[in-house]
């Protein structure tokens, strides 16, 4: 059942994809593997709200049968995972709240759909951040996720059961969503590789919504090539979703091969300053060294603005947020409280009882900037801002084809640490915020540890050069191996 | 004294439900009627994850309004959410415009009072979603909620508070309701709420600058409940103001079984709809060439085809007015006076008079007329032939009502065509004359108006049939000999 003497769970998308394709062993095989080790591991990690192990297997078997009729998908019996966050038709999709716990969506989110197509088998669903409002993945309704390096850690957030379970080998690869470093801050912390395209690659359109303008879906994997294999699927315009762009899907997987001589990364003073853990910066420092070798020069760049990224995020996201979860008010879908004896003791007691308090502070901070007397102070300053922000981004890849930095400014923290400091949480995504304000492609790749807790280097290019960052992270991990480092009791 | 001294000021905003065959935002159908929530899908909902995307139908029909009304269309308009908690608004938002609208700095003209043309101006009008319904009866300790409507695309019309009386106001209102069935843009039908207004009214003192303090009176669904309530609301104001009170800022509702309006909420209980852009749409952009296209497209208006009427056909101003009011009727008319030789004018009163009798009679549209405009033209023909008089026209049109045939079998089967020929016309004259000699010694004394009788009497001998004119001229010829 093995593939040259390594299990199963240890491969990466392409070993296991050439696998598959020689026969070593079936997708039916695969799906139950992982499934049997996501049931020893899951107790502990939490990784999974919901484990599809019928549906999985009802695929993988679908999956064997067209390849034996030469139909096979591009990721034809591979194994994921999706965010809780996705809609999936006939399966619970509680976005990690308590609102939703009830909730089967009639249908599947376009991600869904395009990765089924593809031949994707799904293995469950993926704790999160209630709504994808959180860093530590300590919001959940459904618990926290323990890091796989240090169990009393957290995974980072709002996509922390994908990264853990991607980490921990559950699965070698899961969908994230990323509006302020979802995707990447996760990644960095569990050691995997996680990519937040550009605002408008992939369809938004089923993805439960938290700031409509920022939010991004993208994957997390633990090798760039299957990075790049994930998003060739998941790319593409959507009739269904107006945001997202009718611009033509390149050959990721085609494109990671070439060499980055006379790649110009560019290097941001602001994020190497006093906030960042010096030892992290330490190992950012010697990942750009390593792109150096391979041939990148570096360019120091000025971001005049790029300070003013977490306040102006922290007005435009709860501002979105507050109009998006209205929806969940009792009547159609969701919690519902019981013996509400008028309309609004209904609104109340089911938000009051669905919400956790992150979710309400974020409805509330934002139900206050949009507020009559303050709009123009807050939301409308803040695009003010956010189009400052990205006119920075935009002189800066005049002159570079990357910029590159750290994902997080610390390693993973303890799990309860910073729950009650939501400033200093919110500061976990210092160095993210910025690319989806801008709405500019981002990736974090593991790039060595600090106290035996991975870090990771942040990439960002320009509108659609999500190959550019593919590549970039490809060739760094050809000579690197911090991405093979398992943590020791996943292996 | 009251109305010598107080000057009225109304402006209205109008909502006009826009004739797609789908939803602004989604792909479901907007017919009216059907069982509830069947018409409802995931994105009319609201449900977690779905978003909308624009029906384009939309954008066009806008940009028609707009340049009908000689208005500026916006090269980029934005929608935005109204932010509001009610379980007949699935998303708890409104897709409506805010700051930027389609359309803006639109006119149109009306008749006031004095019979005098007068221009009303069109602040904007922008495109946005219906809400569903809540129903209550029938339902015991429960509401109902039908989503059908929601996202039904609706074109807000706002107007200056250019409008000076109740009348005034029932005439704009009037007038855009034609103008958006010209268009075809919306069916215009007021009983299933598909055109409605609310109505903002405030009185102030003759020469004073400064507005008073207004009402709103929402939701008014017929061009009687329009002009009643504001009316209503006007004497209100006057009174309280007259009485020592104040007015004071609110929304009010008509009732139509009362006749009086009624507080409903007033300003310090107004929602804060914590408007922002729609963040999941992108702006709609116009191009100049777009709108030029719409342009040369656009179908002639109200106001044109009233000028052209008058022009082209001869027809009275008041005539053409009316036949203009609506374009199917107007499209009738034209298809009729170019079938047929008669004079446009007797076309016209036809269409006017014994057509829009019987329609109305029967309960029916122009479009559902038992009589069409061809066999109508074929009936007029035969009054411009001489075939039969005006007055037997009228026995002709109520048979082809009826379903009896064309104008020809009618008066073949009754056998209605007059009488032309001289030597019958002579023998009926000579009888009505040797029948009266006493009128025929007064008539010839100079009692010329008895040219009258004479004519009644033969045309009774001839049970109508008789040409008038012929008769008249007989009858003449001979009484003068």
């Amino acid at each position: 059942m093995s593939s040259g003497g390594e299990q199963l769970y240890a491969q990466s998308m392409a070993e296991l994809a050439a696998g598959l394709e020689q026969g070593d062993f079936t997708s039916v095989e695969l799906a139950e593997s992982l499934l049997a080790r996501i049931g020893e591991a899951d107790a502990k990690l939490n990784a999974f709200i919901t484990v599809t192990v019928d549906e999985a297997l009802a695929a993988a078997a679908n999956a064997d049968k067209a390849r034996a009729a030469g139909k096979a998908g591009p990721l034809n019996g591979l194994p994921i995972i999706h965010k809780d966050i996705f809609c999936t038709r006939g399966v619970k999709t509680t976005c990690g709240s308590r609102m939703l716990d009830n909730f089967v969506a009639p249908y599947d989110a376009t991600v869904v759909a395009k990765l089924a197509a593809a031949g994707a088998v799904v293995l469950g669903k993926s704790n999160m951040d209630e709504f994808a409002m959180g860093s530590s993945n300590e919001t959940s309704y459904f618990g926290p996720v323990r890091n796989p390096w240090n169990l009393e850690y957290s995974p980072g957030g709002s996509s922390g059961g994908s990264s853990a379970a991607v980490a921990a080998r559950l699965a070698p690869a899961a969908t994230g969503t990323d509006t302020g470093g979802s995707i990447r801050q996760p990644a960095a912390l569990t050691g995997t590789v996680g990519i937040k395209p550009t605002y408008g690659r992939v369809s938004r359109y089923g993805m439960i919504a938290f700031a409509s303008s920022l939010d991004q879906a993208g994957v997390i994997t633990r090798t760039a090539e299957d990075a790049a294999r994930m998003l060739g699927v998941m790319a593409g315009f959507d009739e269904r979703d107006s945001t997202s762009i009718d611009h033509p899907v390149p050959d990721y997987l085609g494109g990671i091969s070439q060499s980055i001589e006379g790649l110009r990364v560019g290097i941001v003073r602001q994020h190497f300053d006093d906030g960042l853990d010096p030892k992290c910066g330490e190992r950012v420092k010697e990942a750009i060294a390593t792109l150096e070798s391979l041939g990148a020069t570096t360019v120091e760049v000025d971001m005049p603005n790029i300070d003013l990224s977490v306040p102006t995020y922290y007005v435009v996201a709860p501002a979105e947020c507050s109009s998006n979860l209205s929806r969940f008010d009792g009547v159609r879908f969701g919690h519902r409280a019981e013996d509400a004896d008028d309309l609004l003791e209904l609104y109340c007691r089911s938000r009051g009882e669905g919400f956790g308090d992150e979710v309400k502070r974020r409805i509330m901070t934002g139900t206050y900037v949009l507020s009559a007397g303050y709009y123009d102070a807050y939301y409308l300053k803040a695009q003010q801002v956010r189009h400052l922000i990205a006119d920075d981004f935009k002189k800066a890849f005049a002159d570079v084809d990357v910029i590159a930095g750290p994902t997080s400014p610390t390693p993973a923290f303890r799990l309860g640490d910073k729950i009650d400091d939501p400033i200093t949480m919110y500061l976990n995504d210092i160095y993210t915020i910025g690319a989806n304000l801008a709405g500019l492609p981002g990736i974090s790749v593991p790039c060595g540890f600090v106290d035996d807790l991975p870090v990771g280097l942040h990439l960002v290019a320009a509108h659609f050069a999500e190959e550019t960052l593919l590549r970039c992270a490809y060739q760094y991990q050809q000579h690197t191996d911090w991405h093979k480092a398992c943590p020791e009791d996943y292996q | 004294m009251a109305a010598a001294y107080w000057e009225v000021v109304i402006g209205l905003e109008i909502h006009a439900q826009l004739a797609t065959r789908s939803k602004i935002f989604s792909g479901a159908s907007t017919a009216y009627g059907a069982e509830p929530n069947t018409q409802a899908c995931l994105v009319d909902l609201g449900y977690p994850g779905v978003l909308p995307v624009l029906n384009e139908e939309v954008v066009h029909m806008a940009t028609m309004f707009g340049l009908a009304v000689n208005a500026t269309v916006a090269p980029r308009s934005v929608f935005a959410r109204k932010n509001y908690f009610y379980p007949d608004l699935p998303k708890g938002y409104q897709i409506s415009q805010f700051e930027l609208p389609i359309v803006e700095h639109g006119e149109l003209h009306i008749v006031d009072a004095d019979g005098n043309e007068k221009r009303i101006g069109i602040t904007r009008a922008h495109l946005e979603e219906d809400a569903g319904k809540s129903i209550h009866e029938g339902l015991d300790r429960y509401s109902g909620i039908d989503l059908n409507r929601a996202g039904t695309p609706l074109l807000e019309i706002v107007s200056e508070p250019d409008l000076s009386s109740a009348k005034e106001a029932v005439a704009y209102m009037r007038k855009i309701h034609t103008i958006v069935r010209y268009l075809g843009i919306s069916d215009g039908n007021m009983q299933e709420g598909s055109f409605r207004c609310d109505a903002n009214v405030s009185v102030r003192p003759q020469g004073q600058e400064a507005l008073g303090t207004r009402a709103e009176i929402k939701n008014l669904n017929s061009f009687r409940f329009v002009e009643r309530a504001i009316n209503f609301e006007i004497e209100r104001q006057i009174e309280l103001i007259e009485d020592g009170g104040e007015v004071v800022q609110e929304t009010r509702l008509y009732d139509s079984d009362k006749d009086e309006t009624r507080s409903m909420r007033s300003k310090e209980e107004s929602h804060d709809y914590r408007y922002f852009p729609d963040p999941d749409l992108l702006p709609v952009e116009i191009s100049a060439e777009y709108i030029e296209t719409v342009r040369q497209q656009l179908p002639e208006l109200p106001d044109a085809k009233q000028q052209r009427f008058v022009e082209q056909y001869d027809l009275k101003p008041d005539d053409a007015a009316l036949l203009t009011a609506s374009r199917a009727i107007a499209d009738f008319f034209e298809e009729a006076a170019a079938a047929t030789e008669a004079k446009p004018q007797l076309v016209a009163n036809w269409v006017i008079g014994d057509l829009s009798g019987a329609l109305n009679r029967d309960g029916l549209e122009i479009g559902d007329s038992k009589v069409s405009a061809v066999a109508l033209a074929g009936m007029l023909t035969r009054i411009h032939d001489n075939t039969i008089s005006g007055k037997i026209a009228k026995q002709v049109f109520e048979a082809m009502w009826d379903g009896e045939g064309d104008a020809d079998a009618v008066i073949e089967s009754k056998g209605l065509k007059q009488i032309t020929d001289n030597s019958a016309i002579e023998a009926a004259v000579d009888a009505v004359i040797a029948a009266n000699p006493g009128q025929v010694s007064e008539y010839k004394a100079g009692k010329d108006k008895l040219i009258g009788f004479f004519v009644g009497q033969v045309m009774k001998a001839t049970k109508g049939q008789a040409n008038p004119g012929q008769v008249n001229q007989v009858l003449k010829d001979k009484l003068s000999d």
